[in-house]
């Protein structure tokens, strides 16, 4: 097919000087073959130039002979393989790192979509970073406040943990989302954000951005938007383009770091479909054999470094399709994460926000970050009393669903008030508001001082001292009180009951 | 076709798989160093003299035309006594001098610097000398003797033997049959190392953990997999035994896992002491860590590699433990190489040699008589991460074909924060009744008697209360009721342990044992109590706690205290009733 004579161009600055090669020899999906190339490294970045002037971005996926396949993040479409020029890089897909991404939004591959200035900064990493030395990492410990009472109370979200949200579809995922990245804080040590959103529907993108805004206004949030009509290829690079960004301020600027990525669901779409344009032998549901070590390849950025301040958390926000939990992106997901917040369609229901499933969520690592120095000593036990007895609760549930709630005990009876005092007093918070860890310890104490104290069995003695119930005065604590007196509001802290 | 020259060029590279020409000399799964950066590759097929390899890093950059050159011997691992103590990649190049971010050329097998106090064995010069034979001893950390064998390959009259004085890995200690025989030796990876005898499984590997010692128990040399949905307990489980098993080396391989994980694994052993050599428990163990992100190919090695490692000390007469979290990752690095190789997929895409893949690799576990006569064993346990929980899918269901013990992770038991998860109902041990056996040469001649009612009450316990979801409580007859609430002591008072308390995260095989019998003592007195007439209902509002608790009141070798509880607990029902 088309001539190549390779002519030489490129930037006197630069060490590299890049051949440049006209014509490709076949275009199909996103991928270009380029014929006579010389000292084309795989993986290395290509310059694809329109006659229009137009330039795109690809990768090199292999190169055999003389012969350079490419994948064009932004697609072929309008490519004419006569009328095209291709320049190679001679360096992998990278980006500028420095602080001058903050307080800005960008698209999927790190372009300016807010008016401003493109990134510009002398040092560069490519983004798909390199593997951390596991004998170097530092165990997560302290948490990330998140000023949501369920998620702080019984799945901490800690320093350097990787915690994913499963949810489903028309569940409010993205606002909790959104409110984890809005309200999240360390405490007064340095914070920023990075939120990579993937294929979120123009709406959604500007839900996410406005309840960003001030957020953005500090200075201390990077917004990476890749939305639905995007091209899938460039799908693929943004949760890169955001995790690099993130170990550069974690890692080098001594920043703790959480990222948020949503939705982690479209990203594996984006990369079956590149998959799948690849030809390559498809594994379960027609993924691609390797997403569980692509997955692994953006979760594991996350974690601390021995000797260093920072550390980078990670929240991948994903629905389940069909809210089916053993589908493969949510599986793989869980894994390779450290725990997961599970979204209940049944409470969304019932109106509660956010809908988080207790049972099935878990923060494997809340105990390096909550308890005594980190949270409160009495918070552990304080969260595993809490989801033991929402479990008997459940059961008890479950028996009166199936014959009747003539044969609970009464002490079932009462699980079961304790189970509406939850959710109605600790769960459900509004999409803006941010409690504090203290409020949000009271609020549990409150909620468990429904329960008789002879139901405590998993807390120490101390701490049902300081706590159960308040400060209720002496002599009229009802360690087994008659059924009727739970039926409303149980005692705040402070108030006295008799 | 070009001619074959000692420096080949590289001609395709799509990921992992690189293709080179030119190259003279090389074996099929031999290893080639391909591009600037020297990155190993492992050749997996060959034809008209172009070599099809696979790279054990990122080969981002490489290029068409770089230079090929080959190792001319297939993967191997260098051992020597640098090992015990350390962390490794999959290829066994130490992970704790390497630098913080691992890019492809950033890890390689360094000059060892270190010395080591060589004491020589008192042998005559001479003396002929066959694989095996002893030819000194090194002290390493926490006073563990290291043995400098003759290897398996050599024999020969001793000529010559080092005097007592400290040497490096590459120094003589002796010459045999005219070849000087190192501190250290290379082995490859893939091949099991030979021994003289495979013993029989006889005594128990005893790991604390008393669902598996009580009821699903695991043979010094036997072989048992973990499967187990995510977050239902396979690392926690593995880990435990990496902690407690009753053996002298532990070998960790975390294929394809958190990195988190393994950081803390290695601040937890270096903080626990070895009770009987006061040192900490990272002095007895090798970790391999090839973590989810590090390259796939190198986890494929890993597994081998660990092996690898666990037959040198069992040769020296060692018993070895190896743990592999995950297996699965191991088998889906598999697949990736023989899709991207073209080779024709079976299962799930899983390659048709899987299954002997799997096979092969847990046969090399076994109890021995080493070539020295001495007897060793390699004991290997294996995590496996069935996709979706699925327990039918090819990794879970082959290797269930392969192993001695199945110590199966139930979701549901995870999620009512039953821990350990194992389920007693798709769980087994093949040597239970030779452990049995050598249970009753031990005196404890209960043993059989108790596990297997307390097996019969759990399965009877499991059928009742499916029966009381459909009826209700109450139109269970008296005994029934027991069965039920026994079944609830036995879980809750036997089976659960938790890893995260002082107490009860190690159990000794007396408590084991005590804490079994305190259950089935308070069984027969509640069952005499309603067979005497005393409504279910009664016995079922006894306050139980002390049976439920003894495991976390009392030490962890005390039994005489979970006796004392049970005879207060017995004198109690006593009067209640
Ligand atoms: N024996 C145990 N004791 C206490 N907690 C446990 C135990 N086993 C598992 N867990 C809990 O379950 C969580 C998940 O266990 P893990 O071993 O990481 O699961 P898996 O490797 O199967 O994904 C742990 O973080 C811990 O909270
Ligand atoms: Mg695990």
């Amino acid at each position: 097919m088309s001539a190549v004579e390779p002519t030489r161009s490129g930037a006197p600055s630069e060490l590299h000087i890049p051949l440049e090669y006209s014509g490709a020899a076949r275009v199909g999906g996103p991928l270009l073959a380029i014929r006579g190339v010389e000292g084309v490294g795989w993986d290395e970045i290509a310059r694809v130039r329109l006659p229009s002037g137009e330039v795109r971005y690809g990768l090199v996926l292999e190169v055999s002979g003389d012969v350079a396949i490419v994948e064009v993040l932004q697609g072929t479409s309008g490519v004419d393989p006569d009328l095209v020029t291709v320049a190679f890089e001679g360096r992998p897909f990278d980006i500028p790192v420095g602080d001058g991404w903050l307080g800005r939004v960008w698209n999927g591959m790190g372009e300016p979509i807010d008016g401003g200035p493109p990134m510009l900064a002398r040092e560069r990493r490519a983004v798909n970073g390199s593997p951390l030395n596991p004998s170097q990492r530092d165990v997560p410990s302290k948490p990330v406040l998140t000023g949501i009472s369920v998620i702080d109370a019984l799945a901490t979200l800690v320093r350097g943990q990787k915690l994913p949200v499963f949810s489903s579809a028309g569940l409010p995922h993205l606002e909790l989302a959104a409110q984890i990245a809005a309200q999240a804080n360390v405490a007064g040590e340095n914070f920023k954000v990075v939120v990579a959103g993937m294929g979120l529907t123009h709406t959604d993108a500007a839900a996410m951005r406005q309840v960003l805004e001030t957020r953005a206004a500090s200075g201390d949030l990077v917004l990476v938007l890749d939305t639905a009509d995007d091209p899938v290829v460039q799908r693929v690079l943004t949760p890169r383009v955001a995790l690099t960004i993130a170990e550069y301020l974690a890692f080098e600027r001594d920043q703790h770091v959480l990222v948020v990525l949503a939705d982690v669901t479209s990203y594996c779409e984006a990369l079956r479909e590149v998959s799948a344009a690849r030809g390559e032998v498809p594994g379960r549901r027609a993924y691609p054999g390797y997403l569980y070590s692509d997955l692994a390849s953006l979760y594991e950025r996350c974690g601390r470094i021995r000797g260093r301040a920072g550390s980078v958390t990670l929240v991948p926000v994903l629905t389940m399709p069909g809210g089916d939990i053993t589908h493969p992106v949510p599986d793989l997901t869980g894994y390779i994460t450290e725990g997961q917040i599970v979204l209940s369609a049944d409470l969304h229901a019932q109106g509660v926000y956010p809908p988080v499933d207790v049972l099935a969520t878990l923060s494997r690592l809340m105990r390096k970050g909550a308890g005594e120095g980190r949270t409160r000593a009495d918070h552990v036990p304080l969260a595993a009393q809490i989801i033991a007895s929402l479990s008997r609760a459940r059961a008890a549930r479950e028996l009166a669903d199936l014959i009747g709630a003539e044969a609970l005990t009464e002490t079932d009876r009462i699980y079961l008030e304790f189970e509406d005092a939850f959710y109605r007093d600790l769960v459900n918070q509004s999409s803006d508001e941010s409690r504090s860890m203290e409020g949000t310890l009271d609020r549990a104490w409150r909620v468990l001082s429904v329960l008789p104290e002879r139901e405590l069995t998993m807390m120490p003695a101390a701490s049902i001292a300081a706590y159960y119930h308040g400060a209720l005065p002496k002599g009229t604590r009802r360690t087994n009180a008659p059924l009727g007196d739970h039926a409303s509001t149980p005692a705040a802290p402070g108030e006295s009951h008799g | 076709m070009s001619e074959l020259t000692d420096a080949g060029r590289v001609v395709r590279v799509n990921g992992p798989l690189v293709e080179v020409t030119g190259l003279r000399d090389v074996a099929a799964l031999d290893v080639v160093e391909v591009g600037p950066l020297r990155i190993p590759a492992e050749v997996v097929s060959i034809r008209d003299g172009r070599l099809t390899a696979e790279a054990f890093e990122y080969t981002g950059g490489l290029r068409v035309g770089d230079v090929a050159t080959s190792r001319h011997r297939p993967l191997s691992a260098r051992l020597g006594p640098g090992l015990l103590g350390g962390v490794f990649d999959g290829l066994l190049r130490p992970l704790d001098v390497g630098p913080t971010w691992l890019g492809p050329g950033a890890l390689v097998e360094p000059p060892s610097v270190a010395t080591w106090p060589f004491r020589p064995a008192p042998l005559d010069l001479g003396t002929l000398l066959g694989p095996g034979a002893l030819l000194g001893t090194v002290s390493v950390g926490g006073g563990f003797e290291h043995r400098v064998l003759v290897p398996p390959r050599g024999k020969g009259t001793v000529t010559w033997l080092a005097e007592p004085g400290t040497m490096g890995e590459d120094e003589t200690v002796a010459i045999v049959g005219g070849h000087s025989l190192h501190l250290a030796e290379d082995w490859p990876v893939r091949r099991a190392r030979p021994v003289r005898a495979r013993l029989r499984h006889f005594a128990p590997l005893v790991t604390g953990q008393r669902v598996i010692d009580l009821f699903f128990p695991i043979a010094h040399g036997a072989t048992a997999a973990v499967p187990g949905g995510f977050g239902t307990g396979k690392t926690m489980l593995l880990q435990q035994i990496v902690k407690w098993a009753d053996v002298e080396v532990v070998v960790f391989v975390g294929c394809g896992e958190r990195g988190n994980e393994l950081a803390d694994a290695m601040a937890d052993l270096g903080a626990l002491r070895d009770p009987t050599t006061g040192t900490s428990l990272r002095e007895r163990t090798v970790i391999l860590a090839n973590t989810s992100n590090m390259p796939v190919m190198a986890r494929v090695a890993s597994v081998y590699t660990g092996m690898t490692v666990a037959e040198y000390f069992r040769d020296m007469g060692y018993r070895v433990v190896v743990l592999a979290d995950s297996t699965s990752r191991w088998a889906e690095a598999l697949r990736e190489f023989s899709s991207r190789s073209g080779e024709l997929p079976a299962e799930e895409g899983y390659p048709a040699s899987l299954s002997s893949s799997l096979a092969a690799f847990y046969e090399r576990a076994a109890r021995v008589t080493t070539l020295g006569g001495k007897e060793g064993s390699v004991t290997l346990i294996g995590a496996v991460s069935p996709g979706g929980g699925d327990m039918t899918e090819p990794v879970t269901a082959q290797t269930e074909r392969y192993v001695r013990c199945l110590w199966s992770l139930d979701r549901d038991l995870a999620y009512a924060r039953h821990y350990p998860a194992v389920t007693w109902r798709h769980s087994f041990s093949l040597d239970d009744a030779t452990i049995a056996n050598w249970h009753a040469t031990q005196g404890r001649t209960g043993w059989v008697e108790a596990r297997a009612r307390a097996l019969s009450l759990l399965a009877e316990a499991d059928r009742l209360s499916s029966v009381v979801e459909l009826v209700g409580l109450g139109a269970l007859p008296a005994r029934e009721r027991i069965v039920l609430l026994t079944g609830r002591l036995l879980r809750e008072g036997v089976l659960q342990q938790s890893a995260l308390s002082e107490n009860d995260t190690f159990c000794s095989a007396a408590k084991q044992s005590a804490l079994l019998d305190m259950v089935l003592a308070v069984h027969d007195k509640c069952l005499a109590l309603v067979e005497g007439g005393l409504p279910a209902s009664a016995v079922e509002e006894f306050d139980l706690t002390i049976v439920t608790r003894a495991r976390d009141e009392t030490g962890p070798d005390d039994a005489e205290g979970v006796d004392r509880l049970r005879d207060e607990v017995l004198a109690r029902i006593g009067s209640q009733a």
